[in-house]
């Protein structure tokens, strides 16, 4: 086996392609999964036995299936009633609705470790309801989660490389693409390995400052 | 604490202010409350001693709303408060002010921030206001340069005085303090005490507190009720309960703790 410095030249093109796409699901897919995760929570905590059980079970159901099937149904099955979307939107979709299921569990875990004197001040001060969720608890419960969020965006970079069986090309889909072609599987391979080391360092450290500004 | 309270009409002095009327609080199958009845007259500070689980804090709570009574009605300033719509309960909380023993600031908020949250939010006052007012509590409890600090660069005593503060800036006609101190190191007790003792001799807040500090007890209040299993077994002024008690139960008990 050598090492042909040029071959990774001739894949960087390919690579940047790849490492765009990645980047975009991951991001956007984040975004998705911290704010569709809070919907999750704070409907599961409604006093409306007709609004928890939908939301419970349809949680249950994508938390506990492949995000692999959930690709492909939204992909092949959601055309045939003529809802067609991007690859690349389609992922992004499945990918956060997948791992909103998750970070649910995370803000339902913050919110209870807010104190429950918490509440009674809001109460004793005669605050809103509205007012005590977004003033005095979720800033407490969000800091609180911020480092198991994290994790979760660490393991949304493991699976962006899924979005090509959907035909998206991400880093991974680009490396296979290009090492297909030019029979040289060592470089691109080698190059994406290392990207997904980096990006996940730069993203923990991004992550870690942000935890330091908020606790208190 | 200058002006009298704008948002509210405070009741002649000496007025019925607070009245319970056969209320029962069950806790499962612990009854801690048992049908009972008192009332405190406005602008008049009333201690409430007992040994533990005799149901102090849980009249305190209720009052606060944080509680609902099994049985029984609950009037504040000739309104009731239990049985009640959502919206009367909310006018009536106004009236209300609370301390608790964790003190229970927003650690998410500066100390100037956690006393103009509620007025601005449920009073209306403009931020400005709020502030001053803020600042001007903060003084009173000897914490002015504080406002920019959050509660947990403080000490214990010095977040109970802002807990304070951040009660009184919604000028509530009673101020309910639940165990103020116990929750303080041994030398920072008295600071919180001489600063209560201020707002006791300056305003004409109505006091119902629950604490073991027996020499404060007897500084601030007109009236005293000595609670055991749920029951008022004895009430008066602080020199008849603390000098010359009737029952046997408060005898033994003041012996304990004095």
């Amino acid at each position: 086996m050598q090492w042909d410095w040029g071959a990774v030249a001739d894949f960087m093109p390919h690579f940047w392609d790849g490492l765009l796409v990645t980047l975009q699901a991951l991001v956007l897919g984040s975004l998705i999964a911290f704010a569709l995760g809070l919907v999750w929570a704070l409907l599961m905590r409604t006093p409306s036995r007709f609004v928890r059980w939908p939301v419970g079970v349809v949680t249950e159901f994508i938390r506990n299936t492949p995000l692999l099937v959930q690709l492909f149904f939204l992909f092949y099955v959601l055309p045939e009633w003529n809802l067609t979307f991007a690859a690349l939107t389609t992922g992004v979709v499945a990918i956060g609705l997948h791992y909103s299921t998750y970070t649910m569990q995370v803000y339902r875990a913050g919110i209870e470790a807010v104190p429950a004197g918490q509440w009674e001040a809001a109460t004793a001060l005669n605050l809103p309801l509205r007012r005590t969720w977004t003033a005095v608890i979720l800033p407490q419960a969000v800091r609180r989660v911020v480092p198991a969020l994290g994790n979760y965006v660490i393991s949304m970079l493991k699976d962006t490389p899924m979005l090509m069986a959907i035909t998206v090309l991400d880093m991974l889909g680009e490396a296979r693409l290009f090492a297909q072609q030019n029979f040289q599987f060592t470089e691109p391979l080698t190059v994406i390995g290392v990207a997904f080391i980096l990006i996940s360092y730069l993203a923990s450290v991004l992550l870690r400052t942000l935890e330091r500004r908020l606790v208190r | 604490m200058k002006e009298p309270d704008a948002h509210a009409n405070p009741p002649v002095d000496g007025s019925e202010l607070i009245r319970f009327d056969h209320v029962t609080k069950r806790f499962g199958g612990n009854t801690v409350l048992d049908g009972l009845d008192f009332s405190v007259d406005a602008g008049k500070h009333v201690t409430l001693i007992g040994p533990s689980g005799s149901g102090k804090t849980t009249i305190l709570r209720l009052l606060m709303t944080l509680l609902k009574p099994d049985e029984g009605t609950i009037t504040v300033a000739g309104e009731q408060l239990f049985p009640a719509s959502e919206k009367q309960v909310r006018e009536v909380r106004k009236k209300i002010g609370m301390v608790f023993q964790q003190f229970n600031l927003f650690p998410n908020m500066k100390v100037l921030r956690n006393i103009t949250e509620a007025p601005v939010t449920v009073l209306g006052l403009s931020k400005d206001e709020a502030e001053q007012r803020a600042r001007d509590l903060l003084d009173l409890v000897g914490l002015a340069d504080k406002c920019d600090a959050y509660p947990t660069q403080l000490s214990g005593g010095q977040q109970q005085r802002v807990a304070i503060a951040r009660a009184l800036a919604m000028r509530p006609q009673v101020l309910l303090l639940d165990e103020v101190t116990s929750a303080l190191d041994p030398e920072l007790v008295a600071g919180v005490l001489d600063v209560l003792r201020d707002i006791a001799r300056t305003t004409d807040i109505t006091m119902l507190c629950v604490t073991h500090e027996m020499n404060f007890a007897r500084d601030i209040s007109d009236q005293v009720l000595m609670f055991d299993s749920g029951h008022v077994i004895e009430s008066g002024p602080p020199e008849k309960i603390f000098g010359d008690p009737e029952h046997d139960r408060t005898r033994e008990f003041l012996g304990a703790v004095l």
